[in-house]
């Protein structure tokens, strides 16, 4: 430790880096909540303020601008909150658990095509749902699902990266005395993985359930292709709705308070329960 | 003895079975969903289909004459769009990410307030992205608050028309894409850093390198595989760049599409119900993702081949062992 001979001038470099870390980190914060803190400030203004200045401090007008968007009769926001939120908890459900059920297939049985099954679900990992969306189109409109929430919740059974994501984590919890156990006692295998496995994995299954909720909820590009009427309108549309619309012609309170409705709630549930998602995030997706 | 093996045998047999009914949901959805429509979109890249007005054009087959016209045409254009704002993401993205995991895991440092900076920095990426670039258009709108703030410092006279110059709505897409994933790339970064044996780091401090030599000869090399599943993860997540310039520039990519996106491409012959010019689009992009995820499958795959007890350790044992020594959050 050369800098360790003048212990002095070391501890006072050692504050000085600190600091500036520090300074760094603050900026970084700022940047990530500033825009935030603007949609909170411009939702609780009056149209007419957020036009003529700027102001750093929040208003009075939040009820007011929301009560004037629960009555705006071109957007049906509470329709589109509840299909928003009806699509992401039914995905959410059966990603989680479904996924959940393919881990422990392929993790516990030793049948004559696994590996030809594992590497099969690792290989299509990567591919994005938007190229083949032409065909999905194509098979949801012959199947006459089109404007339904079928074709937007159904696909959730099969999703490879929270599969992944599950079998590592049986891999690291899971023993396999366990099922072992269950069947001394004469449990069926099915009711084994739903009454033994399941509430060892629960934390996994919290995890990619809020995952795979803010996904969905946050989801644009396969409503916009499947929905079509304003009754199943999820959020992501009405906001891209409000952008086409001429906005100038628009009271700007009602569009801050729209994006507000989409950003704001998950914003406070995220600050509940970001212990687990970032845990979760190191937990699935590092692979050294 | 036989008649114990016998035994044996036959259950294993018997509960093996049972592996195709837990994997049976997962591979009849991902056939119906996913793999019928995938091929179907192969099959229509080869056809003339497409509608003008109430007429319905084809299906003629055509070979690959919707390639050459996609080719040829305005995909290459919109590629290198795609291509500049991930780059104007990325760069910044991937230096901010790899200081903040190195000064995060740092024991010289040991910084505090770790958890709260970390559950900020990795907020935005939570957000919805359309939401985000309506917010984004609002705030750097004429009337904004952006241009408000400049005004009142005297930084300019007349407002910016942000979104009428190239650069500058570039410029918002790709702030928007780095504000969103900075923070994800950190902690995957930090968690590849607290998977480095920590006693190299110890060994090199005894023997009075400085911080930069340890990140350079050290982090650095250790960290590569994690680095390229970042870099690669981010190119398919940036081919795959939609909802922002989509919602921000409502679907028409301006100014004078400059920041028209691949996917944008894409949806403008889904809503135009161009199958044949959609599904060649949809064709080179799968090609495109699928040359850069076999890097992706080849480091997710390396945990496999090591034996079975030392992958789930790969995986979390070390992770785990590391939280008791550095606290994760």
């Amino acid at each position: 430790m050369k800098r360790g001979v003048s212990g002095k001038g070391a501890k006072a470099g050692l504050a000085l880096t600190r600091s500036v870390c520090y300074i760094v980190l603050i900026l970084l914060s700022l940047l990530c909540i500033f825009s935030f803190y603007f949609l909170i400030v411009n939702a609780s203004r009056p149209h007419a303020e957020i036009m003529s200045e700027l102001s750093l401090s929040p208003g009075k007008y939040l009820f007011k601008n929301l009560s004037n968007l629960l009555a705006d009769k071109n957007i049906s926001l509470l329709r589109g909150l509840f299909n928003s939120l009806f699509i992401s908890a039914c995905t959410a459900a059966l990603t989680s658990y479904f996924s959940a059920m393919t881990a422990y297939g392929i993790y516990a049985y030793n049948f004559r095509f696994k590996k030809a099954a594992f590497t099969f679900i690792m290989m299509i990992m990567m591919v994005p749902t938007q190229v083949s969306a032409v065909g999905f189109i194509q098979l949801v409109s012959g199947m006459g699902l089109m404007d339904t929430f079928y074709p937007l919740i159904l696909p959730s059974i099969a999703a490879p990266v929270v599969f992944y994501f599950m079998k590592s984590y049986m891999e690291s919890v899971l023993p396999l005395e366990i099922v072992e156990a269950a069947r001394v006692d004469g449990s069926n295998e099915f009711m084994t993985f739903n009454r033994i496995i399941l509430p060892v994995i629960k934390p996994a299954l919290a995890v990619q359930a809020i995952f795979s909720f803010v996904a969905n909820w946050n989801n644009y590009f396969t409503p916009q292709l499947i929905i079509n009427s304003d009754k199943n309108k999820t959020i992501p549309i009405l906001i891209a709705q409000l952008r086409s619309a001429d906005y100038m012609k628009f009271d700007l309170g009602m569009v801050y308070i729209m994006i507000f409705v989409a950003i704001i709630p998950l914003l406070i549930v995220y600050i509940f329960l970001s212990k687990y998602i970032i845990k979760g995030l190191t937990l699935g997706s590092v692979k050294g | 003895m036989p008649e114990k093996t016998e035994r044996k045998t036959h259950r294993s047999v018997s509960y093996a079975k049972w592996g195709y009914f837990f994997i049976a949901p997962f591979f009849a959805v991902f056939i119906v969903f996913q793999l019928i429509p995938l091929l179907s979109t192969f099959y229509y890249s080869l056809f003339e289909y497409y509608r003008v007005g109430l007429k319905q054009i084809g299906p003629n087959f055509v070979y690959f004459k919707n390639y050459i016209e996609v080719l040829t045409g305005e995909m290459p254009e919109y590629a290198l769009n795609t291509l500049i704002i991930w780059i104007m993401g990325f760069i910044p993205q991937i230096l901010v990410s790899m200081l903040l995991a190195v000064w995060f895991t740092s024991y010289r440092l040991k910084l505090r307030g770790q958890r709260f900076f970390k559950t900020v920095i990795y907020m935005p990426n939570l957000i919805m992205a359309s939401a985000l670039a309506m917010l984004f258009f609002m705030l750097f709108s004429p009337v904004g608050p952006v241009n408000q703030m400049l005004t009142e410092w005297g930084i300019i006279d007349q407002s910016i028309l942000f979104f009428n110059i190239p650069i500058t709505a570039r410029a918002i897409i790709a702030f928007m894409n780095f504000l969103m994933w900075f923070g994800n790339t950190t902690i995957l970064l930090m968690a590849g850093i607290m998977g480095i044996d920590q006693n190299l780091f110890e060994t090199a401090q005894i023997d009075g390198a400085k911080p930069f030599m340890i990140f350079i000869k050290i982090t650095l090399p250790l960290l590569m595989p994690i680095l390229v599943y970042v870099l690669i993860t981010s190119m398919i997540g940036g081919i795959q760049m939609f909802d922002i310039p989509q919602v921000m520039t409502n679907r028409l990519g301006t100014p004078d599409r400059t920041t028209m996106t691949l996917i944008m491409y894409l949806n403008r012959h889904l809503t135009s119900k161009n199958l044949g010019l959609g599904g060649a689009v949809s064709v080179i992009v799968f090609i495109m993702t699928s040359i850069l995820s076999v890097f992706v499958y080849s480091s997710l795959m390396r945990n496999y081949r090591i034996p079975r007890e030392k992958a789930g350790t790969a995986l979390f044992g070390k992770t785990k062992q590391k939280q008791s020594e550095v606290e994760v959050i």
